[in-house]
């Protein structure tokens, strides 16, 4: 039979063995296709149980090592806010209150410059060369460590806010936030710069998430006559909400555990203040700082405190997912 | 193009690998040591121009830390290790065979300050910069401060405290100080390489020699302690502080000598300079140590080990002043020798 005619299967005679050479389109799978697709399947598989299992393994070892300081500190030791290693007394609450404070600060200002400028980027404002540019610039910030930021911080940022600050102070020093004079490092420049850490990220993920939005819906708003600003405010922006929240959470994750630039700027002062100018503390700077040299009893507390930053990661990143579930069934999306 | 210079990576990399396996393939001996960081500079002169004397012989150094350092020797990760802080009874008492510590080298830790103008030799009373760490003493304006520094124009502004972030032998020398000369920093703070600091808004932390030295000069109206290299190196003006004799002595000079010949080591050879006596003496001086065990496994690395002591005692010693560091006085020389043959 010349194999030639029949290459395709369906215009395999009836009666034929349907052909399975190479080349073939609908040919079932053969065995070693099968092969291939179970390997794939239980590797992909593995991977997700491998990440499962190296959290628990993370988790059970600092848990390990932070029992006994959970055993003898309890909860008291989330409120209390002494670190004194010769007394052993320990508390993390302003070392909670500083990181919550400068991410969020940070999450305000890297956010709005964030979206902003993803939708700069993708909303036809700038010839798509020059777009690409721009993006290239932005993406580079993520590539710059952050012992760099840390210095940039201390030798720029910290001189050029004095001025800003100290008429902030003289003129309205009766709001609590620029209740003090800048003392050098502090919660606004640490802010300042966290801002511009997690700025890639906030822009990258949120471009991802505008560019997916078909070109159709954008039109479609047009045709209804709307303007441009309503068409990006309105129409574009809430289509891409999901998308850009979850930029928002991830960046907000990544300012929670940023260490070293933070150590650097923050003062790393144990006290709580609403001041932008006043020294603070972050759990991450304060781990990094003190394992060095830490005694057995102090590494036990340590380790106490790098689980609570893990749970409020954990807490922050799970409250995002929730709101974003919720808002995505409220919205009926068709 | 881009295979091209990938081709041509691939062989520079197979050239220098083929240059540099033979010579790691010689028989050196390696010392690994870890811990203080305080003395880092004048170790890494000192064991790299040993090491490039000794062929035979290389020295790797970690600046760990002393507490890290402390940690690697009772564990046994490392043939010596470094601490600023000694070595507590209690830590010794966890290595079997015995420790041997030996004061290497001595340093001098100062006030540094960023005035505006610039003025040259403040002079600090010791219930003056007491005050200031502990947070009484808030203005530059202070009449005690204005008191002992006819002349000098100082601002009526904060002053801003920095301190060390982490944890480190610089702040238990310098706590220790403290806690000498002033009863109410004992009770209120103590001693320790992290105390419980004065809680003020005017108070910041940095972390590292470099990170302190870095905050007081980009903050006007601040002082802080550090280590003398460290200021000398970045041109910090430094305090003249005054000593147990009630004179103010600038550091760097022959003050830190002085301060060591006041205090008679013990057999331990662990002496503390807390408040020394002496006209001349600068009061905050201190020793840092170098802890080998007294047992070592390989008679070898024994050897090499007190070659590398009697290198830093003899020719290490004479390039201590020009790194900011305090030469140790001849008697001195001569103990520590002498205990470096207990190391077996």
């Amino acid at each position: 039979m010349d194999r030639h005619t029949y290459s395709v299967a369906t215009l395999t005679p009836v009666g034929h063995e349907p052909s399975v050479h190479a080349g073939s389109v609908s040919a079932p799978p053969s065995s070693w296709d099968l092969f291939a697709d179970r390997a794939f399947r239980a590797l992909t598989r593995g991977s997700v149980w491998a990440i499962l299992i190296l959290l628990a393994v993370i988790l059970w070892a600092i848990g390990d090592k932070a029992l006994p300081g959970i055993r003898d500190y309890g909860l008291g030791f989330l409120v209390s806010t002494t670190w004194d290693v010769n007394r052993n007394v320990f508390g993390i609450l302003p070392e909670i209150w500083g990181t919550l404070y400068s991410s969020l600060m940070a999450l305000a200002i890297g956010g709005f410059f964030g979206v902003a400028m993803a939708i700069f980027l993708t909303q036809d404002f700038l010839p798509p060369g020059l777009a690409q540019v721009f993006r290239t610039i932005v993406e580079l910030l993520a590539a710059i460590p952050s012992v760099v930021y840390g210095l940039w911080g201390l030798f720029v940022v910290v001189p050029a806010l004095r001025p800003a600050a100290d008429w902030l102070y003289g003129h309205l020093g009766w709001i609590p936030f620029f209740g003090t004079t800048l003392s050098g490092p502090g919660l606004a420049p640490a802010a300042l710069v966290l801002a511009i850490m997690i700025l890639p990220t906030v822009a990258a993920i949120s471009q991802d998430a505008l560019r997916l939005v078909p070109y159709k819906i954008k039109e479609a708003a047009y045709g209804l006559g709307t303007t441009r600003w309503e068409a990006i405010l309105k129409v574009m922006v809430p289509a891409a909400s999901t998308g850009i929240f979850g930029a928002l959470v991830l960046g907000f994750g990544r300012a929670l555990g940023e260490t070293m630039a933070l150590a650097m700027l923050i003062g790393n002062s144990n006290q709580m203040t609403l001041s932008l100018f006043a020294p603070a503390n972050t759990l991450a700077a304060l781990l990094a700082l003190n394992f060095p040299e830490a005694g057995p009893r102090q590494v036990q507390v340590l380790m106490y405190a790098a689980l609570v930053l893990l749970a409020i990661t954990l807490v922050v990143n799970v409250a995002g997912e929730a709101i974003m579930t919720l808002s995505s069934k409220q919205r009926p999306r068709r | 193009m881009t295979r091209r210079l990938l081709s041509l990576l691939i062989v520079g990399f197979a050239l220098i690998a083929l240059v540099s396996v033979p010579a790691l393939g010689q028989d050196r001996l390696r010392l690994t040591g870890s811990g203080a960081s305080f003395p880092f500079p004048i170790y890494s002169a000192w064991f790299k121009s040993f090491s490039s004397q000794h062929k035979t012989v290389t020295v790797d150094y970690q600046a760990k830390g002393s507490g890290a350092g402390i940690q690697d020797f009772i564990n046994r990760t490392v043939d010596f290790a470094a601490s600023d802080a000694a070595m507590t009874d209690e830590e010794i008492a966890k290595v079997p065979g015995g420790v041997q510590l030996l004061p290497m080298t001595a340093g001098e830790i100062v006030l540094g300050y960023n005035l505006p103008g610039n003025p040259k030799g403040l002079k600090l009373p010791r219930d003056v910069y007491t005050g200031i760490f502990l947070g009484k003493i808030t203005k530059w304006s202070d009449p005690k401060l204005k008191a002992a520094n006819p002349g000098v124009s100082l601002p009526d502004t904060d002053i801003t405290v920095v301190r060390r972030a982490d944890a480190s032998g610089t702040t238990f020398v310098f706590t220790q100080h403290l806690s000498a000369i002033s009863e109410e920093w004992k009770k209120a703070h103590g001693i320790g390489t992290t105390v419980n600091w004065p809680k003020s808004d005017k108070f910041v932390a940095s972390p590292k020699n470099d990170g302190v030295t870095a905050t007081i000069k980009q903050t006007p109206g601040s002082i802080g302690y550090i280590e003398f290299a460290f200021a000398r190196f970045a041109k910090l003006e430094m305090a003249l502080l005054q000593n147990k004799a009630g004179q103010f002595v600038a550091p760097g000079g022959e003050g830190g000598a002085e301060a060591l010949a006041s205090v008679k080591l013990p057999a331990d050879l662990r002496a503390w300079i807390t408040d020394p006596e002496g006209a001349k003496a600068y009061p905050i001086a201190t020793y840092t140590w170098m802890l080998f065990y007294k047992e070592n496994k390989d008679p070898k690395k024994a050897a090499a080990l007190r070659e590398m002591i009697d290198y830093c005692l003899t020719q290490g010693q004479q390039i201590s002043e020009k790194m900011g560091y305090i030469p140790l006085p001849a008697n001195v020389v001569s103990v520590v020798k002498k205990a470096a043959g207990s190391i077996q």
